[in-house]
Order: C-alpha cells, then sequence, then structure tokens
C-alpha cells in the first residue's frame, strides 16, 4: 500500500442548454432590469492601443447549419501582448482592454461580430513567441463541455510559421482551420464543430 | 488570491482529468450528435493564454445580484415558489479556496418556465422571477445565494423526457483553462438517474459529486431551506520549479 493522494476531482461539466443566455446575457434574453448590461459585451474601450478589428463569422454543426443558440467567450492579450488578468506577472496590461469578451451568436442567423484590438505576440513556454491569437470558448445545447479553440490572422504569415503551436501540429492541412481571413469588414472567422474542415480544437 | 500565497497564481494548471467529464459524443442526448467534434482534441500544454483568465471585482455586484427572490420582482413581490438557500466552497483540485470568483447562474422558476424567447413550455411565467444572478466568491471560497427551487422541466430529447430540477452554473477560476458550465441538481430527485443530459458523465461518483444535499443546518427557520453545493476547479502547480517566464 502507499499514502493516499488526497487531490480533489474537478466538478464535471454539463451543457449550458439552450437557455444559457438567461443567465450570461440576460439583456439580449430579454431579461432587463437585474443588470445594468450584459457582462463581457465590450472587450475595448475608447483610447484603447492598438489596430481596432471586427471579428465575425458563424459556428456551425455537423450539417453545416449555424448554431443559433451558441454562446462564445473570447481571452485575448492587449496590443503589447499583455493579458490583463492577476496572474499577469510580466507588466500591467492596457487598462482599456479587457481582453475578454463574451459574445451570444444572433438568435435569427447564427451570425456573430465583436469590436477588438489585434493582440501582440505572447512568449511560449519553450521562450519562444506565439503568433498573435485570440482564444476561443464555445457552449451551446449538445455541447457537453466548452470547446477550446484558437484564431490566428491570415495577415501574420511569418508569425504563423514560427508559431510553437501551429508549427507542432501533425496534421498541417488542419491548419487553416485556426486561421481568420481578412474581409470587407476585418476579419472572419467561422469554426466547424465537425466534418469537413472541422476546426481544431484544443484540450489545454 | 490564497492566503498562503501573496504572489499571483501563475502555475501550470495540472492537466483536466477526462475520465469525470462527459465526452463529446453522447448519442443518448441528441443534440450531441451534430455538435460533436469527431476528431481528437489536440493536447497543447497550458502557455499564458490559458494560464492568465479575467477576475471580476465585486463592485460589479448590485445589491439583490445573488437573490433571485428578489432582482427581478416588482417593489413589494417576489417569487413564487420553494424558497431555498444555495451555498458552498470553491476549491481548487487541491483543496484550496478559489477566492474572488465569479459564479453566474439560470433556472427556470418553480413550474419549470424558463424566462426565454425561444422557450415554448406552456407552465406559466412568473412575473415577479426572471432566473438569473450572480455571486462572488469571498476570502476563503464561500459563496451563497437565495433563489427558489426550480422545477423539473420537459424537453424534446426522447418522446417523455423530463430535465430534473436544476441550477445551471457558470464559473470562472483565476485562468481561462478553469473556465467551467455545469448544473446542481437536488438531493433525491427520482428523474436525476433518469436523465440523458445526467448520464452524458460516465462516472456515478462525479454524478454524485453535481448532486447539492439539503442542508439543515444552514437552513434558516421559517423561511428558507438550504442546498450545499460545492465545486471543484482544476488546480495549478506552484512556480516553485516552473520554467517561469517572469524570471524570478
Amino acid at each position: 500500500m502507499v499514502q493516499r493522494l488526497d487531490d480533489l476531482k474537478e466538478t464535471s461539466s454539463q451543457t449550458a442548454g439552450p437557455y444559457v443566455h438567461i443567465g450570461l446575457t440576460p439583456n439580449f434574453a430579454g431579461i432587463s432590469g437585474v443588470y445594468a448590461e450584459d457582462l463581457g459585451k465590450r472587450v475595448i474601450e475608447d483610447g484603447v492601443k492598438g489596430e481596432r478589428i471586427v471579428v465575425s463569422g458563424k459556428v456551425m454543426d455537423g450539417t453545416g447549419t449555424p448554431l443559433k443558440d451558441a454562446l462564445i467567450e473570447i481571452w485575448q492579450a492587449d496590443a503589447d501582448g499583455l493579458y490583463n488578468s492577476p496572474s499577469e506577472t510580466r507588466g500591467r496590461a492596457d487598462p482599456k482592454c479587457s481582453g475578454w469578451g463574451r459574445i451570444p451568436v444572433d438568435m435569427a442567423d447564427g451570425s456573430f461580430s465583436f469590436e477588438t484590438i489585434k493582440p501582440g505576440r505572447v512568449p511560449h513556454p519553450t521562450g519562444k513567441d506565439q503568433a498573435p491569437h485570440i482564444t476561443f470558448w464555445i457552449v451551446a445545447r449538445g455541447i457537453n463541455i466548452g470547446l477550446q479553440t484558437r484564431m490566428y490572422f491570415s495577415d501574420e504569415e511569418a508569425a504563423n510559421k514560427e508559431d510553437p503551436i501551429l508549427s507542432r501540429i501533425e496534421h498541417q492541412n488542419r491548419v487553416p482551420t485556426l486561421i481568420a481571413e481578412q474581409d470587407r469588414a476585418g476579419y472572419r472567422f467561422d469554426i466547424r464543430i465537425q466534418g469537413h474542415k472541422e476546426t481544431i480544437f484544443f484540450d489545454i | 488570491m490564497a492566503a498562503d500565497d501573496s504572489r499571483p497564481e501563475s502555475g501550470a494548471f495540472f492537466a483536466r482529468d477526462s475520465t469525470v467529464h462527459p465526452p463529446a459524443l453522447t448519442p443518448s442526448y441528441k443534440t450531441s450528435l451534430a455538435r460533436s467534434p469527431k476528431h481528437a482534441k489536440l493536447s497543447l500544454g497550458t502557455t499564458l493564454s490559458e494560464m492568465t483568465g479575467p477576475v471580476f471585482g465585486h463592485d460589479l455586484l448590485g445589491d439583490l445580484d445573488n437573490d433571485l427572490i428578489l432582482n427581478f420582482a416588482a417593489p413589494g413581490e417576489s417569487a413564487i415558489g420553494p424558497r431555498i438557500v444555495v451555498h458552498g466552497r470553491l476549491l481548487d483540485e487541491r483543496g484550496r479556496p478559489v477566492p474572488g470568483a465569479l459564479i453566474e447562474v439560470w433556472q427556470a422558476n418553480a413550474g419549470g418556465r424558463y424566462r426565454h424567447k425561444k422557450e415554448s413550455y406552456l407552465a406559466p411565467l412568473d412575473p415577479n422571477f426572471g432566473g438569473c444572478g450572480r455571486v462572488i466568491t469571498d476570502d476563503e471560497g464561500h459563496y451563497c445565494f437565495r433563489t427558489i427551487q426550480p422545477g423539473p422541466y420537459p424537453w424534446p430529447n426522447g418522446p417523455n423526457e423530463w430535465r430534473p430540477a436544476h441550477i445551471h452554473f457558470s464559473i470562472f477560476g483565476h485562468g481561462f483553462a478553469q473556465r467551467l458550465i455545469t448544473q446542481m441538481y437536488f438531493e433525491g430527485d427520482p428523474l436525476i438517474p433518469r436523465c440523458p443530459i445526467v448520464r452524458t458523465i460516465p462516472d456515478e461518483a462525479a454524478i454524485r459529486r453535481l448532486i447539492a444535499p439539503l442542508d439543515m443546518n444552514h437552513t434558516i427557520p421559517m423561511d428558507a431551506r438550504a442546498y450545499k453545493f460545492d465545486i471543484v476547479l482544476r488546480g495549478r502547480r506552484s512556480t516553485l520549479f516552473e520554467n517561469r517566464l517572469e524570471g524570478n
């Protein structure tokens, strides 16, 4: 016999369900008067440093149908590559960039869109710099545990090429699923949960 | 920040134990069929992007944010249903409290009706019940809110499927890798073992950890019963032997 490890077990995930908006974006759900504004509605404020961008897209299921009840959260660094978090030990992030956003997709057509700034590069534990990226976390009815992915930028070809995560992916033909293309409004990032051109999801 | 550690937490998170979580594909929960990735998740190892995360200040909260009986009610009114207090602690896998963490909850009313545009169940809305609340854990990781016990709710999965009474929980830790959404169930509910969403979790012990016991000691006599629900987030290594980016 050996000593017992007394670590606790993580609480199990369950689906956010179709009415996730009631709790996380009540004003969007039509419940007004409880919170002044839905949390995470704005990632940046006026006076933020960096290049302002708009990211839009849809989240598709295995049949190609957009999810109309998905909720996305994003987490990203500021223009200098610093996170607005107490766990950020390298310096103080731009206070005008919370780095965190919560975006319910449109209930009618499933589209999402948010305004932010292009993040700076953040070091990887190996010491190499990661390419600019935005972390996405997607929950919805039918998704038992939140799906984590990353969005990279198509106009950061050199940085993407040397990114320690992108370059480690065995199936290089799947890397384009993580790269947002430039469009008229900014960047287009579609997420395909299953099937053809399935987005890469991470176990982090 | 834990009382025994005055430096910011910046260690890597323990790998997620996938056996306590539902797999993505769980056919008896039908919606998961088209909404589950076919490819394996790619293991990344935590980087700063996941070790950091947003933290919300207590100034976010309004006076009634943790009181669902009153936070949507007209002045002098209150929500209808069995009055309960739900309380517990937020811990990490090392058993350390997670202070200053935002917990958001949402639920149906006493009749199982959600206040949502897409909801069509014939049970009526309660004009004094919205169904959302939020709270930030105190220095020891405690949280507490007051609500009415939600009712069971039918849903079009199988021909006669009913969700057990449940409260949805959304939890932030200190790093984005800890982000978690789950559901709390109530002790003794016979619908729990019948529910395909509960049964997406393969581990019986893990299911039991989602069931809040009736807590008579915290019940407020002549006012509200109490249920206790502790929540555990991923633990993280201490930074002592990390390949630290901050160089200290």
